[in-house]
């Protein structure tokens, strides 16, 4: 054999650098496996087709894979459950109850997504396959995260979960707003993640490994007398993890990029990012520096606050939606923030819950909001949703409900999810902490209601105008469509009335209209404001299967929350 | 057949979960059926998990069906669960028969109702939440049912909201039930505090740990709570403005079922009230004040529902009486009587104000009993059997209730006793006005000018889909002929279930018969529950006789001198002082001295402390946020160098902050 032919034989190559190549257990990836599998399958059904396939065949083929990498990811769990946590891939992989979560998480991310998607896409007449591939790259990177056990996969599984999402962002071509948002994403991530490598390498020179077990292990065993490096490299690993879930002082992209970028798009970054990003946090933090507890914890206590207070108080002052729930995912991110900064298991297990109630809850949010943006995806100032309730009570219906376990009302999950995280910050003692947090949820519940009451409290139109002082002309006869449906839609005129009126010394107190002017800001915004025609308002079949499953799921896991925080509970239990 | 309990509930909230959002689309008779169906159901539910518990040997006939856990935080366990014991399913049993009977009569009521399919809505919600309150197996899941119950009584009182009475009629109940659900929610706070659990088995295990101070703070906080709920004195005005809402309404929620939650809650909290006897005292005296209190009312209204609306309130203080002084036996047996004769009474007198076409001043009415005879007859039944003439089931369960008084204090006795003279006495002036004397409906109304469009009218036409808004407006529950009046019996729907219901208020005393103790069956049933904090008392035969005696006498002085003054006459002023008929002045009194000054503080504190101080202080705040928005919007200016210059910031710091940190 010539020396050349030896030195290009791989075989060779490898023994000669002492590589080899780890055994794949395809089991403990399969999830990820389905979901690329499944996108190249896509891609090259839409390759192949003679003519553009309907959005709807591709939201079916999503849905059915994100099924499939679903049961795919309850094998696991039922084999985590059964036989214990392993590793697999040469340790890079950690299945254990934790990661498995995940898995399911993003599984049911990528299920909701699809309909969401659907409904708009058909709307906006956008052919073509790319959102769905791209959206089943993305949460594939989301799992490696949540079940990686390794710095460099962390890494990979951050930019696979990261690049597709700037792309999402800027997929709608007619909207320079949508190309601008990209760009952001883009420059700032790619910023954060030469920041995040940079924490690997520091880490890695400190401890001589990036495989996270091995970091823990050696950092229980050995003391770090001179530990700058290694604490630069957690610090530097804090600011990238810090910058995808959009804390304080990192968050400065995300008003920006989720005003932009489509509407559905935008819920399933901001669940997908939360999921793996914290998710990848949460194993970091909590099985690899554990010994540096004293050194993370006041940082994640200042960005909680930070991200608490700052998401809170400026989403008062927004008018546009988007913007207004780009500062409310800001202030759910320091809420989660709360359950790792405890750093218990208990701790865990809170984030954990409220990874998942947040991921439901803003995909619905948005998927409504898609819809009434109508066509364009423009229409995302708050006049859109005056009087929402009396022509399109169902619909208006499913936000309140969303909106209010967003605030964290009782009877939904979002009040066991914002419990559970204060909960589990008390129980850390962390007291001042749990205090801004509440204090925020209070603030934050004004923005929440203020759309709500916009939604069941006024009639789009003149009549509004008037119907402040003299309200029980407009507000007393709900009795049309909008009498029929529970929540807030049945009450008389009692409450109706309050609400409008609620508004404005609401919007008052916010210092959104000037005390002077509020009734010419009423005329005038009812004038400016277009009536939204009902035509405007379609909601696909999608939508309704998509906001079923979302409004179902808060309600009826907010009533008998036993299953999911059992759920959360078993999977935290290594911790 | 027992661990079927979770039915129980279950029918209503599913008939619930329908109706809410498709019974529009069912339409006028079949969402009301469909309701009916749900609470018919549940009642045999009820009956079979009644004889399957009574099957049991009576230790062994309290158990607990824990469905999850709601909430789990520290020490603090939420379960959601139903305590199956024998007073649960007495409650329950009479809760589903009466609500199942009441269904079937709203929907002839109802039947010209715009708003007839959410009528349903709200009253099969309401069934749910009175369910989940008695079979509770703790004090959250049961306040859930305790609002649930006074959310409902809310929207019906305000059925009709747009009239402005019904509109603040609902206000009213929902301030007065708020007064007392803060004395609930305290008593709750105070209960976990000192036992650490709200669970019913549990906390009544641990109250030996509990001071006598404590229970006593706690039984008055709940019955604070059970005094809003059922009425009593000071939080008793809001039921009479509560006549406002349909006549069925008044009949299930604020005579039969409802209002005997506070009742219901006082024999729960048994062994509470057993350690705590200053505060049992509180309740037996504040009872019989009530009960004679709006016994007086009662006697000069001219309202047809008022009057049974002060009665109930008055029936109510007999209960609370009997609860304070230990006979919680005789309270529930109270309460089941009142249930039966006291909804019979409301259903007889929706039946006449549905015939005299919405007409409820008892002045304008009479000699209805000619053209009415089925009304009349079982209005008659359910009046002798308020009175306590024997052998109508309220002259046992009253004389129950007096007999144990009697062993209290003789005094309390006294009080109790004046006010049943009363009671036989109000009721029969309102049966005679109503059915006996001149037919004064006749000369009422000259025949109005109808149009041709307001023809005579069959009472089972169907009046048309459109322009009913408008004559719901001035108050018509219905569409009548409007060229004189044609009384007469209802149809079988309303009639079934007031002939069932006088069968009850007939027979239904002989659940506990004190003449042998065989035949108590009543106090043998709940000895499980109440038995260890029950009164103790023994009366020879004799005695028994000369209570008996004198409780029909009572009976007949109250009643028979109502017959005699009021069968010809409808007009006798002295009978009826302006004081009485304005109840005390105390509805006005509350108005003048409490909620005007109120609204005039709340009015100045509007213009003043808010226009002067709190609007100043919240354009500083807004101020404030608007100026720290501007300078949040230099930093949020859109460039993204900016945002990695606040990027890189965060980094400085973190990293600056790890660094003061390090051993270098």
């Amino acid at each position: 054999m010539s020396p050349l032919a030896a030195l290009l034989s791989p075989a060779h190559l490898l023994a000669a650098n002492g590589l080899v190549l780890p055994h794949v257990n395809y089991t403990a990836i399969m999830p990820e496996l389905i979901l690329l599998g499944g996108m190249l399958l896509l891609l090259g059904i839409s390759a192949v087709s003679p003519r553009h396939l309907p959005t709807q065949v591709y939201a079916t083929a999503t849905a059915g894979i994100g099924i499939a990498s679903l049961i795919a990811s309850l094998v696991l769990w039922h084999d985590v459950q059964k036989g214990g946590p392993f590793s697999a891939v040469a340790r890079a992989v950690d299945i254990d109850g934790f990661a498995t979560l995940v898995l399911v998480l993003c599984s049911c991310v990528v299920i909701l997504g699809a309909f969401f998607a659907a409904g708009f896409l058909e709307r906006e007449q956008v052919q073509g396959v790319e959102y769905y591939a791209l959206a089943l790259i993305s949460a594939s990177g989301a799992m490696l995260m949540g079940s990686a056990n390794d710095l460099i996969l962390v890494f990979l599984g951050l930019e696979i979960l990261s690049i597709p999402l700037y792309v999402m962002a800027g997929l709608d071509q007619r909207r320079a707003a949508s190309g601008e948002a990209a760009m952001k994403y883009f420059l700032l991530g790619a910023f954060s993640s030469a920041v995040f490598v940079y924490g690997i390498a520091l880490t890695y020179g400190a401890t001589g490994s990036t495989n996270l077990a091995s970091i823990g292990s050696f950092l229980a065993q050995n003391v770090v007398v001179s530990n700058g490096v290694l604490l630069g490299g957690l610090a530097l690993l804090l600011v990238g993890f810090g910058f995808k879930v959009a804390a304080v002082p990192f968050h400065m992209w995300t008003p920006d990029v989720y005003a932009g970028s489509p509407t559905p798009a935008v819920g399933f970054m901001a669940a997908v990012a939360k999921i793996g990003a914290f998710g990848a946090l949460l194993r970091v933090l909590f099985s690899t520096f554990p010994t540096l507890r004293t050194s993370w914890q006041p940082i994640l206590w200042a960005l909680a606050i930070l991200t608490l207070l700052l998401g809170a108080l400026v989403a008062v002052v927004q008018r546009d939606v988007k913007r207004m729930l780009a500062y409310s995912s800001i202030n759910h991110a320091g809420f989660i923030l709360l359950g790792v900064q405890a750093g218990t298991s208990r701790g865990a297990e809170a984030s954990l819950y409220y990874l998942f109630v947040y991921s439901v809850l803003v995909l619905g949010t948005f998927g409504v909001v898609a819809v009434v943006g109508g066509r364009g995806d423009e229409g995302h100032g708050i006049e859109r949703y005056r009087g929402l309730a009396h022509r399109r009570p169902l619909l208006a219906g499913s936000m309140a409900v969303l909106l209010l376990a967003q605030a964290g009302a009782p009877f939904t999950t979002g009040f066991f999810s914002k419990l559970y995280v204060i909960e589990a910050s008390i129980a850390a003692h962390s007291y001042a902490l749990a205090t801004v947090a509440m204090l925020s949820a209070a603030i934050a519940t004004f923005f929440y209601l203020r759309l709500v009451f916009a939604m069941f409290g006024e009639r789009a139109g003149r009549q509004a105008s008037v119907a402040v002082p003299v309200a029980p002309a407009g507000a007393g006869a709900p009795g049309g469509a909008a009498g029929q449906f529970p929540p807030v839609g049945t009450l008389p005129a009692g409450p109706a009335v309050a609400s409008a009126a609620g508004v404005l010394t609401l919007e008052r107190a916010a210092g959104l209209v000037d005390p002077g002017r509020a009734e010419a800001a009423a005329v005038a915004d009812d004038d400016a404001g277009p009536v939204v025609a009902d035509a405007d308002l379609q909601v696909s079949p999608w939508v309704w299967v998509g906001l079923a499953l979302c409004v179902g799921t808060t309600v009826v896991l907010g009533i008998w929350p036993s299953p999911l925080v059992d759920f959360a509970r078993h999977a935290t239990l290594l911790f | 057949m027992i661990h079927a309990a979770f039915l129980i509930p279950l029918f209503p909230l599913v008939g619930f979960a329908v109706l809410a959002p498709f019974g529009r689309k069912l339409g006028r008779p079949l969402a009301g059926w469909l309701a009916t169906a749900m609470v018919a159901a549940s009642f045999v539910v009820t009956v079979l998990v009644f004889a399957g518990l009574f099957q049991r040997p009576p230790a062994d006939r309290s158990f607990t069906q824990h469905f999850f856990t709601w909430l789990s935080v520290d020490h603090l366990h939420v379960g959601v669960g139903v305590l199956v014991d024998p007073l649960s399913m007495t409650m329950a049993s009479f809760i589903t028969g009466v609500s199942a009977l009441i269904h079937l009569y709203s929907i002839g009521y109802m039947e010209h109702d715009e708003q007839f399919p959410k009528f349903f809505v709200y009253l099969n919600l309401f069934v749910f939440s009175m369910l989940m309150l008695v079979l509770g197996d703790n004090f959250i899941v049961s306040f859930f049912g305790w609002e649930g119950v006074g959310v409902c009584s809310f929207f019906l009182i305000s059925f009709w909201f747009d009239r402005p009475a019904a509109a603040s009629a609902g206000k009213k109940a929902m301030i007065y039930n708020r007064i007392g659900d803060a004395g609930f929610l305290l008593a709750i706070f105070l209960v976990f505090e000192r036992t650490g659990s709200v669970t019913y088995t549990t906390v009544f295990a641990r109250l030996g740990q509990v001071g006598t101070p404590s229970l006593v703070a706690i039984a008055l906080l709940f019955f604070l709570g059970a005094a809003g709920k059922s009425a009593q004195i000071p939080l008793y005005p809001w039921l009479a403005d509560a006549m406002e809402g349909p006549t069925p309404v008044s009949a299930l929620i604020h005579a039969a079922t409802m209002v005997t939650a506070g009742v219901y809650l006082m024999t729960r909290i048994n062994p509470i009230l057993h350690l705590a006897p200053d505060a049992a005292h509180v309740v037996a005296w504040v009872g019989a004040g009530t009960a004679l209190l709006a016994a007086t009312i009662a006697t000069s209204q001219d309202d047809i529902k008022k009057v049974l609306a002060y009665s109930t309130v008055s029936q109510l203080g007999f209960m609370f009486m009997a609860v304070g002084v230990g006979a919680y036996v005789a309270a529930i047996f109270l309460m089941l009587t009142h249930a039966f004769y006291k909804a019979l009474l409301f259903l007889g007198a929706g039946s006449v104000i549905h015939a005299m076409d919405d007409e409820q001043d008892l002045k304008k009415m009479g000699a209805l009993a000619k053209v009415m005879p089925v009304t009349a007859v079982t209005f008659l039944i359910a009046w002798l059997s308020i009175a306590g003439i024997p052998p109508f089931s309220g002259f046992w369960s009253k004389g129950d209730v007096l007999e144990n008084a009697w062993t209290l204090t003789p005094a309390l006795w006294a009080v109790g006793a004046a006010a049943a003279v009363l009671t036989g006495y109000y009721m029969g002036r309102e049966y005679a006005l109503v059915f006996l004397g001149r037919r004064r409906w006749v000369e009422r109304r000259p025949v109005a000018a109808a149009g041709p469009a307001h023809g005579a009218v069959p009472v089972d036409a169907d009046p048309g889909a459109g322009g009913a808004r408008g004559t719901a407006s001035t108050g018509s529950e219905r569409h009548h002929g409007e060229e004189g009046l044609h009384p007469h019996d209802p149809r079988w729907v309303m009639r079934l279930p007031l002939l069932v219901l006088a069968v009850l208020a007939v027979f239904g005393g002989f659940i506990n018969l004190p003449f042998h103790p065989s035949f108590v069956f009543l106090e043998r049933w709940l000895d499980p529950v109440v038995g260890a904090s029950l009164l103790n008392h023994h009366y020879s035969t004799g005695q028994q006789w000369a209570f008996a005696l004198v409780d029909a006498a009572i009976a007949v002085t109250g009643a028979g001198s109502a017959y005699l003054l009021w069968r010809r006459r409808s007009d006798r002023p002295e009978l009826e002082p302006r004081f009485l008929a304005m109840a005390w002045f105390i509805d006005w009194s509350f108005d003048h001295l409490i909620a005007r000054p109120s609204t005039a503080l709340a009015s100045f504190t509007a213009a003043v402390v808010e226009g002067r101080v709190i609007d100043r202080a919240v354009d500083g705040t807004a101020g404030l946020v608007r100026s720290s928005g501007r300078v949040l919007r230099r930093i949020q200016n859109g460039y993204v160098r900016s945002y990695a210059l606040g990027l890189v910031a965060g980094v400085v710091a973190i990293v600056a902050f790890v660094l003061s940190r390090a051993g270098v």
